[in-house]
């Protein structure tokens, strides 16, 4: 392949492979090693073993009888990725990835992370095959998350402090492709969200349509019916991506992606790049983009490290204009308030990410048509946001 | 005045039997208005073709000398159109040819047709955009030679050996072969295959080709001028930008150009 972007490396107009020349021969190796796995049955059982007997899939389908009253809907379902091992999504994909490497011969690992939940699936998914693992994190986001880097360190892995730019998931990102960029020939690098340069929006979402799919045939056989509508939040977009794809021509079934508005879409401290970014180029990828009128890339914030970052995955770009999916936005207050309410209404504390998608449940959910079920993807568990909640509280 | 080609550039020190020179510099570094000069100094001290680099606030393929500038430099205020000023500046003074490097966000978000007319009407000769590597995006790629423009390629030691002559297709004024994987920045030592590596390139295509990344000493510039058309360096002229200013730059260069010269 001689191209540096085939045709199925965009959704629409978004997409791409816009990187540095040095990366081209490495992102053809993967799309050849991926294009090649998903079709090898050897392959799919491994992978489909391990989730079952490591990961821990399938997660339950739960039905959040309190949730529904709280929220005023009348049902109400939620995906429980908060119990993969690792406590969330993340995990789904980097299994996926971990065994691509190990097919190109690939021993060393590098992986951004914000919330640090990928970093610890990808330095959990590393222990596992025995391979090296360097994982790049922003300054701000290890004080923030200090038991994720703490579980990494644990799990083998060697965690790099980013404190370049915003010090977040961005600069992270920045840093591990600066590494691999380097160290590309023995080096693969685990992305972990529906981002960066073709083939990896494509294959994240591929290896976390596991959600989708399952839920999917749970809601039908729970629920005897399709869901009206599949809410998640985005920040990247793995964990809505993956829920999303399986429901895509299900037409009755409403999308909606719930970004972090931070301190509020007027203050200029927010994360959410679909509800009012424009097109631009970060990352490998054309996609919706937080960004200065002069091109250059706008901090992000939200209380969540998970979604703190200016992009999102283009297949959410090429949703949000073909009008599949809608994109709304939850503050930092409100999700704040949703983890509160969630831990005391149904047991379960959210991970600060996921608490976005159940604040828009209960600020929205009486809006949407009572005879057909909410879906929710539940992506994390909370625990890594206890100690950083609790000093917010004082 | 108008400005001369980069081909041309690269053959009047071909006949000379010596490398050309191509410094980069970030614009809008050290100071917001040190462009001007820092231009004028890397002209007059041996520079042939000179790089100019707009700022990104995510230059993920810089190491961290640039990236420091680039930082530095949007913390001054520097902008697309400041950067295109002090070009057309410099070329009321100066006919050495000059690249626009950059990412592609910046150009994308001025409108990428727009900014190709303004640089051609500001005087520069050529672009580079890093993360635009060939076949990337067809519809851009060619409308840089259309406006005008050579549209610097990167030819990378991973680069499979039957896309080189592919790379370097639609790309014009040279080939700019990146003698290291990694980020921009200096190294200890060349690599020991660097030889066989740019003779191959320079079989393949009919462009010039010049060698970068990493070349911070006047002997490097000499070894690598002995085996390529052009001896490219980043990182170095923006440390002695910043411990020396336009001073520091100017004796920089010149210490290299006679390196590469055998004086």
């Amino acid at each position: 392949m001689t191209t540096a972007a085939p045709v199925h490396s965009y959704f629409g107009a978004f997409g791409g492979r816009y990187v540095p020349e040095t990366l081209i021969g490495a992102l053809d190796e993967l799309e050849a090693a991926f294009t090649s796995a998903v079709v090898d049955p050897a392959f799919l059982s491994e992978l489909d073993g391990l989730l079952a007997s490591y990961v821990g899939r399938p997660t339950p389908l739960y039905r959040a009888r309190r949730l529904e009253e709280a929220a005023g809907h009348p049902e109400i379902y939620l995906k429980r990725e908060d119990l993969n091992h690792t406590g969330a999504h993340k995990i789904n994909n980097t299994m996926g990835q971990a065994m691509l490497a190990l097919r190109m011969g690939k021993r060393r690992i590098i992986a951004e992370t914000g919330a640090g939940q990928h970093g610890v699936a990808t330095a959990t998914a590393c222990a596992l095959f025995d391979l090296d693992c360097v994982v790049y994190m922003g300054e701000e986001d290890i004080e923030r998350q200090a038991l994720n880097v703490y579980r990494m360190k644990l799990l083998g892995a060697e965690v790099r402090t980013v404190s370049s730019g915003t010090r977040t998931l961005k600069d992270a990102t920045n840093e591990a492709i600066r590494d691999w960029v380097t160290n590309v020939r023995d080096t693969h690098y685990i992305i972990g969200s529906v981002v960066g340069p073709a083939p990896f929006p494509r294959m994240v979402r591929d290896f976390q349509s596991v959600i989708g799919r399952e839920a999917r045939a749970q809601m039908l056989e729970t629920a005897g019916q399709l869901p009206g509508v599949v809410i998640a939040c985005v920040g990247g977009g793995s964990n809505a991506m993956g829920i999303f794809h399986p429901f895509v021509d299900d037409v009755g079934v409403s999308l909606v992606g719930v970004e972090a508005a931070g301190e509020g879409l007027d203050s200029g401290r927010h994360s959410a790049s679909l509800s009012s970014g424009s097109p631009g180029v970060l990352h490998g990828s054309l996609s919706y983009l937080l960004q200065s009128d002069d091109g250059q890339v706008a901090p992000a914030h939200s209380v969540s490290a998970g979604l703190d970052y200016p992009g999102v995955g283009p297949e959410h770009s090429f949703l949000k204009d073909s009008g599949r999916a809608r994109y709304v936005s939850v503050d930092d207050d409100e999700a704040l308030e949703a983890f509160h309410r969630m831990s005391r209404l149904e047991g379960i504390i959210p991970a600060l990410e996921s608490a976005h998608a159940l604040a828009y449940v209960l600020r929205d959910g009486a809006s949407h048509a009572p005879e057909s079920p909410i879906l929710v993807c539940l992506s994390g568990r909370g625990d890594k946001d206890v100690a950083s909640v609790a000093s917010r509280a004082g | 005045m108008t400005g001369r080609s980069i081909a041309e550039a690269f053959s009047s020190r071909a006949s000379r039997g010596q490398a050309a020179l191509v410094p980069y510099v970030t614009a809008g570094y050290p100071g917001l208005d040190d462009t001007g000069a820092v231009l004028d100094a890397l002209a007059d001290a041996g520079g042939d073709v000179l790089e100019l680099g707009i700022p990104f606030s995510d230059p993920l393929a810089d190491g961290p000398t640039i990236q420091r500038s680039s930082f530095e430099s949007l913390e001054n205020g520097t902008t697309v159109a400041r950067v295109l000023q002090a070009l057309r500046d410099f070329r009321g003074r100066r006919d050495t040819p000059v690249v626009l490097f950059t990412y592609l966000n910046p150009v994308l978000r001025y409108g990428f047709k727009a900014f190709l007319a303004d640089a051609v009407d500001a005087g520069a000769q050529g672009l580079l955009l890093t993360d635009l590597p060939t076949g990337a995006d067809p519809d851009l790629e060619e409308a840089v030679p259309d406006a005008g423009l050579d549209l610097i390629r990167l030819v990378a030691p991973t680069t499979a050996v039957e896309r080189i002559g592919t790379v370097a297709t639609g790309g014009g004024g040279f080939v700019y072969y990146i003698s290291r994987t990694g980020v921009t920045g200096e190294r200890q030592e060349l690599s020991s295959s660097l030889a066989d590596e740019v003779a191959n390139v320079r079989s393949v295509v009919d462009l010039p080709v010049a060698a970068g990344f990493g070349i911070a000493t006047p002997d490097q510039a000499a070894q690598v001028a002995g085996l390529a058309d052009g001896v490219v360096v980043g990182s170095g002229v923006i440390k002695a930008l910043g411990s020396g200013g336009v001073d520091g730059a100017r004796d920089f260069i010149a210490s290299l150009r006679r390196g590469m010269d055998g004086d």
